[in-house]
């Protein structure tokens, strides 16, 4: 199990990135916490020609605030956003899911680019993106453009990123104040990928729900945002009967595959019941009034 | 480029210096190029956390890292935690608590440990299980392994109290 | 009397280095001149002839010595013997064909392992792929793709064995009990993967391997048979530290073979690191099996007789030592129960699957699995409590030394104080009571229980079972029995003492354990003993049986230890009397010295008599040996030949575990969570109690992760399907239940100390105590768990077809 043989640049810039990128014309990977990539490669089931590592670009690593959204440099840790209190304070659910990746060793060199670029359907990141209808920006030698979580996935590990194409922010909107939210995961063991995740956020207004945001992982070939669960939340309110309806409706919304661990119907069953837990946890933490 | 490349970093607060490929993976190069092989290689794909060093100052997989990524980088390996030849108070608390059988996981369990106790000095056992679920052992069932480090966590908020005062 | 040591939970001696990063593991091994490095080519199919090979791109490769394939194999080595009579050609490598994924077809040999692996890339095998078959009853059924042509059949083994009259029992019987279990594929998967080193000397005709191998045991007369090497020119030396084993690394054999030809034929020092891929896809593992059973029982709940027919699958090929699989726990088939009328057929079956051998607990997880899982549908079906079922059946405790119908000789216990221990521990009744208002209140709440006979020290004969009487009973048949263990002492001229084993401890603190024993018989300090414990087939003693399996240290290694003690103390004794002038029979050997038995008198210490021993021959005692080196090999005279009647004492100390569990499953998600465990073990006498709990945690572990997480899974056309540490379960810290232990102590009257071995432990119970307990939570659904591992998505299945079969019946 070691890596095939691969020529190896560490640019210092973006630019210089995206130059070395179309050099190798889509013969390249980007190189970015190596948490899931350097597995790949030691497993010799990826065999780019070269590697294009980010990990020297400065200014990718970053947790700021603007317009209404957290803005998460591409190369930032999961573990500096796990102790960030701009994360805590703003977009929570990033935050709790944070916790539930991998363990903290993975943690310390893992990024949130690199785990939403990857595109693993059960894995926490990408769903956070759905539910929370967040975009990424995506640098290539033709510009800068974002790009919705919706528009990114498009199958398993695989994204509408082109092959010359950087991610280089991720862009989730803040929490509006009092906002619930939770995510809940059912894995087989601590740490490991979610047999189904769900990312969940509520904002409740008087007996109202003014805001809802579902998302699925490990439900489908992408993440799912339960879009017609959340309407259903949005006009019948945070209360019990209406979570059940929501969770009923979510389990009909996705399509799980089957694989050793567990089957699709299983997935599909266990979508309604992550989604009921997950919905009364983030009701219990939403204030009165949005 | 696929020719060797010269790593120079610092480990266990000695400057150290190697050539190799730029596919060799971190733990080959500390165990093969610096003969540090205290660290150990379990699965190379990131899950037993055998090979886990700190990485300026936090754990990390020396298995999911490229020797050359470190250039310039601090690296802590089991075989710098014992100081003036005494046991590291974790150590002492591992040996105390049989915390370890056959000692293959250890290395990568003393460094997930240090790092865990590090942020969060005041863990509860859920959160010392949850922490060393990092690393598997296959001797101790973890109940040697968790008594250590919550041994160890009593241990070190008394030193840094006494330290204090 | 000075200290006593024995029953101490004194810390490990072994613990400075391996905490310090200074273990001497295989990977670690010192340089040796010129090595280079082994990338085993294997196949992807799982069941292919081989039509040829191309290696010439390898060779042209950066950094590539040689090659070798299965050609080279076929013509420089012989096929490994098998435990059977059946015709299996067992090579380190293919040689016709390829039988499972991952099978070794041919090693590149280069100047790092990353180069062997660009080149192990670059071998060309032709293939030409067959059907495959993975189920063991499917591959005995007409028409499967048979593996071996000249068996003729997937059959590697069928025995019948008849014990008492089961026919009787069953047409006497009140009740008869039914059910089919299977049993899954999995091992211990030590965190230190397999490693080989070989040297090859051509002027001397030595090959030296340096592996973290678990043996000699059997294999080492094996290999040098497959090598063309007498046994004195086949080196095996065991590193300083081997990280883990569990049984799985007694079949690393073949891969010593194979990398010993690959020096051989390259001329150049080869090593080879199995990497966690290697290890999942083909290093070993317990078998899957398809158990049928049936139990013959009396309204009163006394069980009559049991028939057990088993499909044990051992994978592409059978290797030795299979298959123990069936036959290892012959003599405590029955368990802890009274029964005297057995019948067992067992079937061990070949399929393209990976190979298989011991793993923790080496056949007993199947067997009390099942059996435990019999009781609880006897308790059942009688409306009786299951722990009252058991109570009736146990082994009374008079009844010991008891001999079972199959032929084991169990040497002591007191099986009703150690359930009865469990059942308080656990506080049983309470338990039930909780359960009834967990029920009440609509939450699946289950209480299992386990009983399990624990062997240790296997017998060699056992193995001989799979062989037909008749076959046995050939002239040229060489009866097989024993177990032993050696250990020397010596004490230097300041009288400091050193102790020299050969035990290949795995992580179980045997130097430590052995100074225990070696202070309190010389009543010195442990601290003050020095522990050498390494094996090298060249300077230490081993027999046939050496090595640490079968839970063997804990009763004969200490007891070689206890009895080259004793040895020394005669001879210290015999040397006092001589300079004393009186009859040894007036002298006693005690508190660190020799003493008159009555009265006071001059004494000599250990140090005195050692002083005058070295430097002073002529001192002696005519006919006394100079120097104070004593060894003692410690043999067990109950280890005999399987008789004619298949009845065989499989193993020599006979150990007991009861064990309480409490569950709940969530309904929803058929996730289960472990609210209480208990487990009591009646090992003889506990030399170190810390490193005997060690032993129960770590097995507990292993069966908890055969229970519920792990599983060498494959799909129908024998393709792993969890050949990553991703998919292959092994639990952590948060899924390790709080374990709750007791001991019992019944001490052994086989060996010097009264010990007994405990390292397979709750290995074999959990297995059982999981799905009872499961199976009594998910009762009132009807659900009775009969396969494992019970992961949430398979249960939940389970728990929905019971709903919907209570909606379809209740439904007109």
């Amino acid at each position: 199990m070691k890596p095939p043989r691969f020529d190896y640049h560490a640019p210092s810039s973006v630019d210089e990135a995206l130059a070395l990128l179309a050099r190798y014309g889509g013969e390249a990977k980007v190189l970015a916490g190596g948490q899931s990539l350097v597995p790949l490669l030691n497993f010799r089931l990826a065999r780019p020609a070269a590697l294009v590592d980010l990990n020297r670009v400065s200014g990718l690593a970053y947790i700021r605030e603007a317009e209404g959204q957290v803005r998460l440099g591409a190369m930032t840790r999961q573990r500096a956003i796990e102790f960030s209190p701009v994360v805590a304070g703003r977009v929570p659910l990033l935050g709790e899911a944070t916790r539930l990746v991998g363990h903290l060793p993975i943690r310390t060199r893992g990024t949130i680019g690199g785990s939403i670029a990857h595109a693993d359907p059960s894995a926490e990141y990408p769903a956070v993106l759905t539910a929370l209808d967040g975009e990424v920006v995506a640098r290539s030698p033709r510009g800068e453009r974002l790009l919705r979580a919706g528009e990114l996935f498009r199958s398993y590990l695989t994204t509408s990123l082109a092959p010359d194409e950087i991610l280089t922010e991720v862009r989730l909107p803040a929490a509006p104040a009092g906002a619930g939210w939770a995510f809940e995961e059912l894995s087989r063991r601590h740490g490991d990928f979610a047999i189904v995740g769900i990312a969940a956020l509520v904002v409740r207004d008087g007996p109202r729900c003014a805001m809802a945001r579902l998302a699925a992982a490990g439900a489908g070939a992408v993440p799912v945002r339960l879009r017609a669960a959340e309407e259903i939340l949005e006009r019948e309110g945070l209360g019990d009967a209406a979570i059940d309806a929501a969770a009923a409706r979510a389990a009909d919304l996705v399509s799980p595959d089957s694989d050793v661990h567990a089957s699709a119907a299983y997935r599909r069953h266990l979508t309604g019941v992550l989604v009921r837990r997950a919905l009364h946890r983030a009701a219990a933490r939403a204030g009165a009034r949005g | 480029m696929s020719v060797p490349v010269t790593v120079r970093l610092t480990v266990n607060g000695v400057p150290r210096e190697g050539r190799c490929e730029p596919r060799k993976l971190l733990v080959d190069f500390l165990r093969e190029d610096l003969g540090l092989t205290g660290t150990h290689v379990g699965c190379e794909h990131g899950i037993c956390g055998a090979c886990t060093i700190l990485l300026d100052g936090q754990a990390a997989r020396s298995c999911l890292m490229l020797a050359v990524q470190a250039d310039g980088a601090e690296i802590t390996t089991v075989e710098g935690l014992a100081r003036d030849g005494g046991l590291h108070p974790l150590q002492e608390a591992f040996h105390e608590h049989h915390g370890l059988q056959c000692g293959f996981c250890t290395p990568g369990m003393l460094m997930t440990a240090l790092d865990l106790l590090r942020v969060k000095p005041d863990a509860d056992e859920a959160e010392i299980r949850a922490g060393m679920s990092a690393v598997l052992c296959r001797c101790t069932g973890y109940h040697g392994i968790i008594e250590a480090v919550k041994a160890a966590a009593r241990k070190l908020a008394r030193s840094a109290t006494e330290g204090r005062t | 009397m000075g200290e006593r040591w024995i029953g101490r939970p004194l810390k490990r001696v072994e613990d400075a280095h391996l905490l310090t990063g200074r273990g001497a593991f295989i990977d670690d091994h010192p340089p040796v001149p010129g090595v280079h490095h082994a990338a085993i080519v294997r196949s992807p199919h799982a069941h292919a002839r081989i039509l040829g090979y191309d290696v010439s791109a390898a060779l042209r490769m950066e950094g590539v010595v040689g090659v070798i394939t299965g050609d080279d194999v076929a013509r420089h080595t012989k096929p490994f013997s098998v435990g059977v009579a059946a015709p299996v050609h067992y090579y380190c490598a293919a040689t016709d064909k390829a039988r499972f994924v991952g099978e070794p077809v041919a090693v590149v040999v280069a100047r790092d392992r990353y180069l062997a692996e660009d080149a192990a890339e670059a071998v060309v095998v032709h293939y030409e792929p067959l059907p495959a078959v993975v189920d063991p009853e499917k591959a005995l059924e007409p028409g499967a793709p048979v593996l071996h042509e000249a068996v003729g059949s997937n059959l590697a083994s069928h025995r019948r064995l008849v014990y008492g009259d089961p026919e009787r029992a069953f047409a006497e019987a009140d009740v008869v009990v039914r059910e089919r279990f299977r049993f899954p594929k999995y091992g211990s998967t030590p965190i230190e993967t397999y490693g080989v080193l070989a040297r090859w000397d051509p002027l001397e005709g030595v090959l030296t391997v340096w592996s973290n191998f678990m043996g000699p045991f059997i294999m080492h007369p094996l290999t040098a048979r497959v090598l063309g090497l007498p046994e004195n020119r086949l080196r095996f030396v065991v590193p300083p530290d081997i990280g883990g084993s569990f049984g799985i690394k007694t079949s690393i054999y073949p891969y010593i073979a194979l990398i010993g030809l690959a020096a051989m034929r390259t001329g150049l020092p080869v090593k080879w690191i199995e990497d966690r891929r290697e290890h999942l896809l083909a290093s070993s593992s317990g078998t899957d099996r398809v158990a049928y059973r049936e139990l013959a029982a009396r309204r009163d709940g006394t069980v009559l007789g049991m028939r057990f027919r088993w499909f044990d699958n051992v994978g592409g090929y059978i290797r030795s030592p299979e298959p123990g699989c069936s036959f290892r726990p012959t003599g405590n088939f029955v368990g802890p129960y009274r029964f005297q009328h057995l019948e067992v057929e067992a079937s061990t079956v070949m399929t393209n699957k990976s190979l298989t051998g011991p793993n923790r607990g080496y056949a007993c997880g199947h067997l009390y699995f099942e059996t435990e899982g019999m009781m609880d549908r006897l308790a059942e079906t009688l409306g009786m409590d299951p722990a009252e079922v058991r109570r009736r059946n146990l082994i009374p405790r008079d009844a010991f030394p008891y001999r079972t119908p199959t032929g084991g000789l169990y040497d002591s216990g007191d099986y009703q104080a150690a359930f009865d221990r469990a059942l308080e521990l656990a506080r049983y009744g309470e338990l039930r009571r909780e359960q009834a208002r967990a029920r009440a209140a609509g939450r699946l709440y289950g209480i299992g229980l386990a009983l399990a006979v624990d062997p240790s020290v296997s017998n060699m004969g056992y193995v001989a079972t799979a062989l037909d009487p008749q076959f046995r009973a050939k002239p040229e048949y060489l009866p097989k029995s024993g177990a032993v263990d050696g250990a020397t002492i010596k004490v230097d001229p300041l009288g400091r003492v050193t102790v020299v084993m050969a035990t290949t401890p795995q992580g179980q603190g045997h130097r430590t354990v052995v100074a225990q024993v070696v202070a309190d018989e010389l009543g010195i300090r442990p601290e003050d003993v020095t522990v050498v414990d390494e094996m090298d087939t060249f300077t230490r003693f081993w027999s046939i049986s050496s090595g640490t399996y079968s839970s063997r240290f804990g009763s004969v290694g200490t007891s070689a230890a206890a009895l080259a003690a004793r040895k020394l103390k005669a001879k210290l004794v015999e040397y006092a009397a001589h300079l004393m002038e009186v009859p040894a029979g007036d002298l006693e050997f005690r508190d660190g010295g020799v003493h008159p038995r009555r009265g006071k008198g001059p004494s000599y210490s250990i140090k005195d008599l050692a002083g005058r021993a070295h430097w002073h021959t002529q001192s002696l005692p005519e006919g006394m040996e100079p120097g104070l080196q004593v060894s003692g090999v410690f043999g067990f005279r109950v280890a005999e030949a399987v008789d004619a009647a298949d009845r065989v004492n499989s193993s020599n100390t006979y150990g007991f575990i009861a064990e309480v569990m409490a569950v709940e499953v969530d309904p929803e998600t058929a996730v289960i969570k472990i609210l209480k465990y208990v487990t009591v073990h009646d090992a003889g006498t506990i030399i170190n109690p810390m490193i005997a709990e060690g032993q129960i945690y770590g097995g507990a572990l292993h069966g908890l992760g055969g229970a519920l997480y792990e599983e060498l899974a494959y799909d129908e056309d024998g393709q792993l399907l969890t050949g990553t540490f991703m998919d292959y379960l092994v639990p952590t810290a948060s899924e390790a239940p709080v374990i709750e232990i007791a001991h019992v102590e019944s001490p052994s009257p086989l060996t010097p100390l009264g010990s007994k071995g405990l390292g397979e432990s709750s290995s074999m119970t959990v297995p059982a105590v999981v799905a009872n307990a499961v199976s009594d939570a998910l009762a009132p659904l009807g659900v009775r768990i009969t396969e494992l591992p019970m992961a949430p998505s398979r249960l939940w299945e389970l728990i929905q077809a019971a709903r919907a079969g209570a909606v379809a019946r209740s439904t007109p």
